[in-house]
């Protein structure tokens, strides 16, 4: 069979592809971003009209993504939505509630969780929301296994009729190595999901559905006892290993057969819901058990409840693995009984760091320079940031702006730093991020009249992943302001040049000043997303 | 067999086509091949890295155990100094020689100079040059490529054939130029 070397998230979608989906659909997201972008590469190679059109599509955010997939699987076909851990959060809603519906078309939720916060705001682990919800999560440990549990996971999905949660972690979906694939099995016909009470989430009907969903867990659960791997070693000592730690596992496999003790006896766990009897039965006779696991300490905590047990239980919990941050196969190694490495190093040299900086010439540089003039005239003021490339608005030497938190945060904050009288109260929101998140914001602050400006950053496309397109042109940003009811003379349109510099801090003091709420556009398109418009 | 390479530069730099690159050459050889790399938040300008390790059997943590290396590729002199703890001791260190000042703290050449040769096996490499030379100033990396060759553990034709495949959608111009840099580099 074919083999070729892919990047983690490009496996994923080459699986989706030969499962046989008919639709995608994700917001793009540091590190899952390239899900999306290889399965619009497929799409565009394949027919774009009939029943083998693949419909493959950035959405506005991640719960429109989800809704989207839900609407393909109704209509009987096979839908795959892709985020970061974080966009698990603002897909929250559906996806908990996915687990009640009796799913038709096979549905494959890939999330990408992110720790150790390469590109991130939190290192939260969706192998918990995933149980929260009772959906099945699979946890695959290289390339080939991500390609492989892709496929499985719709076969899963629709034997069990629930949604399937994929979850992979940074170093997995933008890492590379060979992978054989596999021919596709045809496509689902269309036929749409004729049980009203199966897809119907009223009280009545959902409580039936929850005692299913119950059921269907324990039934998975024999699926997760029969995965789990297990080597015979030393039957004093367990270790237990999940996902991609498996690999940080092996690199050090063979030094431990030279401890006094050998090997310890091991269990692999690739997905959950957690197989308990495995997990009884590696720990049977053990007196310790370590569990090797990226993310939160989610099978430790299992295992560790909260009355002291008869076995040691170690990992990043007990602290015998660091508890935050990306495993590695070094600081695996002084809880499996190894000693440290040491390399080379620069001797005295002292090495500064390189953080990320903005682009040379980007547009949110001169938006900033505008912004941090005109607020010289308040020595009081706040100005609440979003997520975007203009994040680094936060660092040195720029230092312009007090908070970020979330997708679409800053207006809400902006909003309610206003009405709890700290004035002037700037929302600094990027153009996709807005589209994303922002939209809710603005209705809150144009229906309570609140004094705050919402300054958007323009730039036409979703820089910091790359340069996806904004969801909808900009020319709209300034009706959607008009429309929720912001006075015409309060949506301000500027331009992010130097040479508009003295004439933009004049525009902005003008809002500032303004007690109402006003939105203020400044536009200028990303240099990175104007090389790669030219490259294509 | 295997042969651990870090990899590393500043953002925009390309070196992702030289992980390809490498990588493809490996698996034409028969070897298993695994490559890990973050790119972060506007990752332009910042540090970044990348892990890439061959193997006659499989490879199974994605990135290297500290003191193990046996490469590093540095895009960027400063940079070749980032990651040390990973190469085992006396393994190579091979450099571009052209530095990316985007940062107020930049230490001075001199110091720079001396903490490279400093260490026990550093090669520093005009890749810049002999980019130019090859007729493509972005052909620097694989200039890096061709100087590292005489120790990795692959033919110079796999490597050639691998460099046709990564840039022939780019155009023959592109290939060529490449194909030069990676010639003059391994001559270097
Ligand atoms: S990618 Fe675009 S928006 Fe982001 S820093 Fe670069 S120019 Fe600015």
């Amino acid at each position: 069979m074919p083999m070729d070397i892919l990047m983690g998230n490009e496996a994923i979608a080459l699986g989706a592809l030969h499962a046989g989906i008919s639709a995608a659909f994700a917001y793009p997201g540091t590190p899952s971003t390239e899900i999306m972008e290889s399965l619009q590469g497929f799409a565009a190679r394949g027919p774009s009209a009939g029943p083998e059109r693949l419909a493959a599509q950035w959405c506005a955010n991640e719960k429109t993504a989800y809704e989207a997939a839900l609407g393909a699987s109704f209509a009987g076909r096979r839908a795959c939505v892709s985020m970061k851990h974080v966009g698990l959060n603002v897909a929250a809603d559906p996806f908990v509630n996915s687990a009640l519906l009796r799913i038709k078309g096979g549905l494959l939720v890939v999330v990408a969780d992110d720790p150790g916060m390469h590109s991130s705001q939190d290192e939260q682990d969706s192998r918990a929301l995933a149980e929260f919800a009772r959906v099945p999560c699979l946890e695959p440990s290289d390339q080939q296994e991500a390609y492989d549990m892709t496929r499985a996971a719709f076969d899963i999905s629709e034997r069990y009729r629930m949604p399937v949660l994929l979850r992979v972690t940074t170093r997995l979906a933008h890492g590379r190595s060979a992978v054989e694939t596999a021919a596709p099995p045809g496509r689902n016909a269309h036929s749409k999901a004729e049980d009203r009470w199966g897809w119907t989430l009223m009280p009545h009907a959902a409580r039936g559905l929850w005692k299913e969903v119950l059921a269907k867990y324990e039934a998975l659960r024999s699926e997760s006892e029969a995965s789990a791997a297990r080597e015979r070693g030393d039957p004093l000592r367990a270790v237990i290993t999940a996902g991609l730690a498996l690999e940080y596992y092996r690199e050090n496999e063979a030094e431990l057969s030279g401890l006094p003790a050998g090997k310890p006896s091991h269990l692999h766990v690739d997905r959950y819901p957690m197989p308990y009897a495995a997990i009884r039965e590696i720990c049977a006779t053990a007196k310790r058990v370590l569990i090797i696991e990226e993310g939160a300490p989610f099978i430790e905590r299992y295992l560790r409840g909260i009355l002291p047990t008869a076995i040691a239980i170690e990992g990043r919990e007990s602290g015998e693995i660091p508890a935050t941050g990306e495993l590695t196969p070094d600081n695996v190694r002084p809880a499996l009984g190894l000693g440290a490495r040491a390399g080379q190093s620069a001797g005295a040299f002292e090495l500064p760091r390189r953080p990320p900086q903005l682009c040379q010439g980007c547009p949110h540089l001169d938006s900033y320079t505008f912004l941090t003039e005109a607020l010289t005239a308040y020595p009081v003021h706040s100005v609440n940031a979003d997520i975007g490339c203009y994040t680094l608005g936060a660092l040195p030497p720029l230092e312009a702006i007090d908070s970020v938190v979330d997708m679409g945060a800053s207006i809400g904050m902006a909003r309610g730093a206003a009405e709890a009288g700290l004035v002037p109260a700037v929302a600094v929101i990027g153009d996709s991020t807005f589209y994303h998140s922002g939209i809710t914001g603005l209705v809150d602050l144009a229906a309570h009249g609140t004094s705050a400006t919402i300054l958007i950053l323009d730039n036409s496309t979703t820089g910091m992943t790359g340069a996806q397109p904004t969801i909808l042109p900009s020319e709209r940003l300034s009706r959607i302001a008009l429309a929720c009811g912001v006075a015409e003379e309060h949506v301000v349109l500027l331009s992010a040049h130097k040479k508009d510099h003295e004439a933009n801090v004049q525009a902005m003091r003008r809002e500032l000043d303004y007690q109402g709420p006003s939105v203020v556009i400044s536009a200028r398109p990303c240099i990175e997303a104007m090389k790669k418009a030219r490259k294509a | 067999m295997k042969y651990d390479i870090v990899l590393c530069g500043v953002g925009g730099q390309g070196g992702i086509s030289v992980s390809i690159v490498i990588a493809q050459a490996a698996l034409a050889e028969g070897l298993a091949a695994k490559q890990s790399e973050v790119h972060g938040m506007a990752q332009r300008g910042g540090e970044v890295l990348s892990h890439l390790r061959l193997s006659d059997r499989p490879i199974a943590s994605p990135l290297i155990p500290e003191g193990t290396g046996h490469l590093v590729l540095a895009f960027e002199p400063l940079e070749a100094l980032r990651y040390l703890s990973s190469l085992a001791p006396g393994a190579a260190v091979i450099t571009s020689s052209a530095p990316f000042r985007n940062i107020a703290s930049y230490p001075p050449d001199e110091g720079l100079l001396s903490a490279l040769l400093g260490l026990p096996n550093c090669r520093i490499v005009d890749a810049e040059a002999i980019a130019r030379e090859a007729g493509n100033p972005r052909a620097g990396n694989i200039a890096l490529v061709g100087a590292a060759s005489r120790h990795l553990p692959l033919s110079e034709s796999s490597l050639v054939q691998a460099i046709e495949r990564c840039f022939a959608p780019k155009g023959g111009a592109v290939v060529e130029a490449n194909l030069k840099a990676f010639v003059l580099g391994r001559k270097a």
